[in-house]
């Protein structure tokens, strides 16, 4: 059974996303908060690209652009680019057309995102019913097909469930069914498991990907995570300080990176499938204030590879290896053949400055 | 549990810990326990770290706790060098204290931010009387023994880093020179690349100063990098123990091998070579836990593997913690290698 109502057409060669040089900024007490600062990258049909980046990188502000859900008082530049049609500036009415419907977004918290006094059967028919016109009945057994797709057991018991009565896991399921409602064509996922236990992870991923496989929906998949990019994504976008400062296939960032930035990140992270036989590497120093940006490479100060040239010019981000793939770091070419501890020290001590007289040091 | 040559620091003996459930009505009636820790027993042994694992609500955090004699155990005992310490008065507990120190997981949380960073490493010193004797001076090598810069100490929690207040909260942990500190998911809430750097840290504190850590996580791939010994918790009981390289590369617990092969890896081909076994369900209630064995509701040997006369001795008979034929001690009728990573 499929619902499906008329749309935009997707551009012919296959794009589903494409957002190009996007910037959002928040005005704040301290000055214009420049939270994302240029991002750039195409999802197509039935892909998934995955976006990593630690706290306040500007992952999740990408997202919620290209969702038409940021606070009214951002203000954003660039494009944003759903199946061909401009996203930003879109008014409420234009973007509730799309919503669900073409594209659909499962947050980090479950219970946060749905609605605690309507059972799950309610909110998963009310998705239905917004896009398609059927009676009652009809969005009630869609209901209950999705979440059987999703895993939930003894879905026509549990349709009448309120979300308080579900565990976690379980919700975050239900939270993806409702996302794959409409098979929307494209659905980003933002720290989908964070809050999660392992073995409940590995199951609402399963979950995850059971969706995409039923609707064929490309996925945006946003974490902290590096593990959970390796084994669920085909593309990779690093964030830092609200840029993108590298981008191509998952094995050439994780096997190959061209940013000092990402191979830091590799070289901080403790394995479970090697032996402690080796040290960390840690990246030394804090990301930038994002309403005081140093001049140059935002990454510079944290980075063993910076010289004056990357204190006074920010590297653009450009194509490297011969392309497509691409990084932000005017020596990309210089990572060639280096290892995480090569670059990076295995210290402890971390002597940087505190906050507040970091920044001009 | 084995016995070496050398006495185990801290050790606990049949621990349990049940936590009365109570109604809704005015009497607050006791209506059920929660059945947190069942019958724990584990060592630390000097300049060792022994990690304890497992999800949520496995027990892990209060299993911690019991051993700082912070709550008391329904029943079991722990000794610190030999002495059991659970029955002792706050009074007598006090000078012991000294030597047993916690960390917290969130350093937003567990730093007073009215405090300077000075007077919150200073306190444990002035609670115990030891500030007069060269205190201010004392400060500040423990501010550089945990990389902090020393002339940062008039300055307040929320000035710092994640990663840098997390070191102030290991500084005031060393300020009594401790014998073993207990780590509560110590690096959780931090970024990969600030987590790096504590991890380096607290190897080397516990090589300088010979310190036992007990390190409780539900992070995996930490536990793997920084144990020496592991033992996993499921629903308030340790199902497996034993060495890092063991547990991890032979576990023989049906639990271990479905928790190892659900964390991800940051290796893209690994990966996508992986076999995840998933489990079924959520975790049963610990007020009322599964008879005999309590993974048996979502263990996949007992689902597609075992005969239902196999199947009886689970719902039955509790499985015993005791070597079986692997590197590691399980508590599994069944119990067999399978490596997942």
């Amino acid at each position: 059974m499929t619902f499906d109502t008329d749309g935009p057409e997707p551009p012919g060669d296959g794009t589903v996303l494409d957002v190009a040089g996007l910037t959002v900024a928040f005005p704040g007490d301290a000055g214009l908060v420049r939270a994302v600062r240029g991002v750039t990258y195409r999802v197509h049909r039935g892909e998934s690209v995955g976006i990593v980046g630690e706290s306040g990188s500007g992952k999740s502000v990408t997202s919620l652009a290209a969702m038409g859900l940021l606070p009214r008082t951002a203000r954003t530049g660039g494009s944003v680019r759903l199946l061909g049609q401009e996203m930003l500036g879109l008014g409420d009415a234009g973007l509730s057309a799309l919503r669900g419907n073409k594209i659909a977004m499962i947050f980090q918290d479950p219970l946060t995102s749905l609605n605690p006094v309507y059972t799950i059967g309610q909110q998963l028919a009310e998705a239905v019913l917004v896009h398609n016109d059927v009676g009652r009945d009809a969005a009630r057994e869609r209901a209950v097909e999705l979440l059987g797709v999703v895993g939930i057991p003894n879905p026509r018991r549990q349709i009448d469930a309120y979300p308080h009565e579900l565990s976690g896991g379980m919700r975050q399921r239900v939270v993806i069914a409702i996302a794959m409602a409409n098979d929307p064509d494209i659905i980003i996922a933002d720290e989908p498991t964070t809050a999660l236990d392992v073995t409940v992870q590995a199951q609402v991923l399963e979950a995850l990907e059971t969706a995409r496989a039923a609707t064929g929906a490309a996925l945006v998949l946003i974490t902290h995570d590096l593990g959970v990019i390796a084994g669920h994504v085909d593309r990779v976008v690093v964030m830092y300080a609200g840029k993108m400062v590298e981008g191509g296939d998952v094995d050439e960032i994780f096997y190959a990176p061209r940013m000092p930035y990402t191979l830091g990140l590799l070289g901080s992270l403790p394995r479970l499938d090697r032996a402690r036989d080796h040290r960390l590497t840690p990246i030394l120093g804090a990301p930038p204030s994002m309403v005081t940006l140093p001049p140059g490479c935002p990454f510079a100060p944290r980075c063993p590879m910076a010289e004056t040239r990357c204190r006074e010019e920010e590297p653009e981000l450009r194509p490297v290896d011969g392309g497509p793939r691409t990084a932000a770091c005017h020596f990309a070419e210089r990572l060639a053949g280096v290892a995480p501890s090569d670059l990076f020290a295995p210290v402890a001590a971390d002597p940087g400055a505190p906050q507040s007289t970091r920044e001009g040091t | 549990m084995s016995e070496l040559a050398v006495p185990p620091v801290l050790s606990a003996r049949n621990l349990v810990k049940h936590f009365p459930v109570r109604g809704r009505g005015m009497l607050r009636r006791k209506v059920g326990e929660v059945h947190a820790v069942c019958d724990v027993s584990l060592d630390i042994r000097a300049e060792e770290t022994l990690a304890l694992v497992g999800e949520s609500g496995c027990g892990k955090s209060t299993t911690a706790r019991l051993l700082l004699n912070l709550i008391r155990p329904t029943a079991g005992e722990v000794r610190y060098r030999g002495r059991d310490i659970t029955r002792l008065s706050r009074r007598k507990m006090r000078p012991l204290r000294r030597d047993l120190q916690l960390v917290f997981q969130d350093p937003y949380a567990s730093l007073d931010p009215r405090m300077t960073v000075f007077e919150i490493i200073a306190e444990p010193l002035r609670v115990h009387g030891q500030f007069p004797y060269g205190g201010r001076e004392a400060v500040r090598e423990l501010m550089a023994t945990v990389g902090l810069d020393p002339e940062h100490r008039n300055r307040y929690p929320h000035e710092f880093s994640g990663g840098q207040r997390q070191r102030v909260g290991v500084a005031r942990a060393l300020a009594l020179r401790p014998k073993v500190l207990i780590l509560d998911e110590p690096v959780s809430a931090l970024d990969v690349s600030i987590q790096a750097g504590v991890i380096n840290l607290l190897e080397d504190l516990q090589e300088e100063l010979g310190l036992a850590y007990l390190f409780v996580s539900h992070d995996l791939s930490v536990v793997r990098h920084i144990a020496d010994r592991v033992a996993v918790m499921y629903l308030g009981k340790i199902v497996e123990v034993g060495d890092v390289g063991s547990v991890f590369e032979a576990p023989a617990h049906p639990y271990t091998q479905a928790l190892l092969s659900a964390i991800p890896v940051p290796d893209p081909r690994r990966e996508r070579r992986r076999r995840r076994v998933i489990l079924a369900g959520d975790v049963p209630s610990a007020v009322e836990p599964p008879s005999g064995c309590r993974f048996r509701t979502r263990c996949p040997k007992f689902e597609n593997e075992l005969s239902t006369i196999r199947r009886r001795r689970c719902i039955d008979e509790v499985p015993e913690l005791k070597y079986r034929y692997s590197g590691t001690e399980v508590a599994c009728h069944y119990a067999a290698v399978s490596t997942v990573l």
